[in-house]
């Protein structure tokens, strides 16, 4: 394998992977707050990418993008107000089913509105074949946003967790939600407003990616695996080891290509998962003592 | 008197069986008994899940990979020509075992195919194996983790089917031959052998239902239910929960396994849908709306949802049917959508015996 061809595969594992990132930070947002893993996660990423498409003929590129985001964090909100909220201590099984629910809904409805054709945005800059040139290979510029704005989205939400008071305030809520709500922070509101924070990057995530991975009704199952399986890798709740976790998730999937064939691509993610929950479930970069207080 | 108590219902729902099919046969409307043998299969699948969660609360969001081992070996099996590697010492052995038919393609080309019933003993079993091994470090997990643990196994299972040119790749695999159980009873799609075909199929469900409610009114269902109340409690009387709970797994697997070769002969071939995670979110779904905790209710919501589902009466509405009813029936009844009257019934009998 030559120079130019591992910078291709190494580029396009980056992609994916930051991607991947950005779902289980999704996953890691709303677990910290409520406890809850979101089936229906990937499927902020497909409404993310359908819903700019289809504003797209309406308004300019950059509006288009904004309005979708903003229209997929009122369906969070509103999910999490309408099948989360007024459910009193609900059990693990309980909300499974209920975020699997919704993430059937959501692809349904998905189905019913935008058929089941692929579609995609535009490249931002240029066209499919414009290419950058990064150390003596060709990029797409594409590839450049997409890791650039995933990017942005990491140092943005660990800013806002850090020094904000609405984020402070969420993260009180993950360390010890009775003691946030006698601090008198109203924890249902941080929850209602975690569900639109992840529905938010999310659904960026998925416009941005959609040039180069297309966007299409069911492909948020998929990313939720994945997502999760990063999460997992990176020990979940914990955003940074997302990050890298996910890097390392995209790399090995690229490079699986050049030795197994593309339809067993998926099938690697997978195996990654089932090997990490077998052996190592608070994640690679988790603690094994934190660990034990869990239930895995 | 326990006995006849556990064995009433079973006697109404026989009554009710053999009913349906005479009224179906004497009103020229038989084509219903087609899709209640379909229904049937399905719903020996979910019995099977039923236990696994409901009496081991144990979620499987992988069901459908057990039905897809079953079924499409089954098929591959019993379709996929073996004459070119015949020389082969694998294939020669189960030659002289007496295990290889030949027979003629609808074309009229020679096959050499296993015999289905090695075919679905080989298929069932290896849905056992898998499942055992697979078990053994799926069930040390817990919540959230079981569940995208099983669903990993699912999708990959997919995969396999989807990619793989021994299992048809997206055509599936058709042409599956008729399954002769005995001389002059076999189980294939002809309309001539439907009554004949759909008292195999109930008479293989009744059959699933007996051993289920014995095994969860004998030692081995105490025990389950502990482990569902509380697996620390259970551990500390000294139930050993990790292996009932693999022994749930494994016989909740043979059962999918078991559905999924039967209907593959009944409906001559399979596809890759069948493997979907949509499917084994279904199952899912069923067991959660007959009410987790009750054979019964997974038994009759399987049967009523699966028919009306292969009836077409949701039209292309299919998958959100289902998604719709899992949301509502955990938002507000979680114990399940028969009322409680006829739990009360089914719950004082369990008590009694």
């Amino acid at each position: 394998m030559d120079l130019s061809l591992f910078l291709q595969y190494l580029f396009a594992g980056i992609t994916y992977g930051i991607i991947y990132a950005i779902v289980a930070i999704g996953f890691n947002i709303i677990y910290n707050t409520t406890g809850i893993i979101n089936f229906a996660q990937g499927e902020f990423l497909m409404l993310g990418g359908m819903i700019s498409i289809s504003l797209l003929h309406f308004m300019p590129l950059p509006l288009a993008i904004a309005v979708a985001v903003l229209i997929t964090m009122i369906i969070g909100a509103l999910i999490e107000i309408v099948f989360i909220r007024w459910i009193d201590n609900p059990s693990v099984l309980r909300m499974i089913v209920i975020t699997i629910g919704i993430s059937i809904l959501i692809r349904e409805v998905a189905l019913h509105i935008w058929g089941e054709s692929v579609r995609s945005l535009p490249y931002f800059i240029g066209s499919s074949v414009t290419s950058v040139s990064i150390l003596g290979t060709r990029i797409s510029p594409q590839v450049l946003i997409v890791i650039g704005a995933c990017s942005v989205m990491v140092l943005f939400l660990n800013f806002f967790f850090k020094l904000t008071s609405l984020g402070r305030e969420m993260r009180a809520c993950s360390a010890n939600r009775r003691a946030a709500i006698l601090c008198g922070i109203n924890a249902k509101n941080m929850v209602t407003f975690s569900f639109m924070l992840s529905a938010g990057i999310g659904a960026l995530a998925g416009a941005v990616m959609s040039p180069i991975t297309y966007s299409q009704y069911d492909n948020g199952t998929g990313l939720a695996i994945k997502g999760f399986t990063v999460a997992i890798l990176g020990g979940l709740g914990n955003s940074l080891g997302a990050v890298a976790a996910g890097l390392i998730l995209g790399v090995i999937e690229a490079f699986s290509i050049s030795f197994l064939p593309l339809a067993f691509q998926d099938a690697v993610a997978i195996a990654i998962l089932l090997v990490i929950l077998f052996i190592r479930p608070h994640g690679l970069f988790g603690s094994s003592e934190a660990a034990k207080l869990k239930e895995f | 008197m326990e006995l006849f108590k556990r064995y009433l219902p079973i006697a109404i729902l026989l009554i009710f069986v053999v009913g349906i099919q005479l009224l179906a046969s004497a009103t020229d409307t038989a084509y219903y008994l087609t899709q209640l043998t379909m229904a049937a299969y399905y719903s020996l699948l979910i019995i099977g899940l039923c236990l696994l969660m409901g009496y081991a609360g144990q979620i499987s969001l992988g069901h459908a990979g057990f039905f897809a081992i079953g079924g499409y070996l089954t098929a591959a099996l019993t379709s996929n020509d073996l004459s070119a590697i015949r020389e082969t010492a694998f294939i020669q052995l189960f030659d002289k075992a007496g295990l290889l038919v030949e027979r003629q393609s609808l074309y009229g080309e020679a096959l050499l195919n296993v015999h289905p019933w090695p075919a679905c003993i080989i298929a069932v079993s290896t849905a056992i194996i898998i499942a055992f091994i697979l078990g053994i470090p799926v069930l040390k997990l817990k919540g959230h983790y079981l569940a995208m643990a099983t669903l990993g196994f699912g999708i990959i299972i997919y995969r396999v089917v989807l990619a793989a040119e021994f299992f048809g790749e997206a055509d599936g695999i058709s042409e599956v031959p008729p399954f002769q159980l005995f001389p002059g009873v076999s189980v294939n799609g002809d309309f001539t052998n439907r009554v004949q075909n759909y008292y195999i199929a109930w008479g293989l469900l009744l059959f699933g239902l007996v051993l289920l409610l014995n095994l969860i009114h004998s030692r081995v269902g105490r025990a389950l239910r502990s482990i569902h109340g509380s697996e620390e409690a259970a551990e500390a009387i000294g139930v050993n929960t990790a292996r009932y709970k693999l022994y749930i797994f494994v016989i909740s697997a043979a059962f999918a396994a078991v559905a999924g070769s039967f209907l593959t002969h009944y409906n001559g071939g399979i596809g890759p849908s069948e493997a979907s995670v949509m499917k084994s979110v279904r199952y899912v779904a069923i067991v959660a709306v007959g009410g987790m905790a009750n054979l019964w209710g997974a038994l009759i919501m399987g049967i009523v949802l699966n028919f009306m589902s292969l009836r077409g009466m949701f039209g292309t509405y299919d998958d959100a049917v289902f998604g719709v009813i899992l949301i509502l029936i955990m938002l507000f009844a979680p114990q399940g959508i028969l009322s409680l009257r006829v739990r009360n019934f089914f719950r004082k009998e369990e008590k009694d015996s």
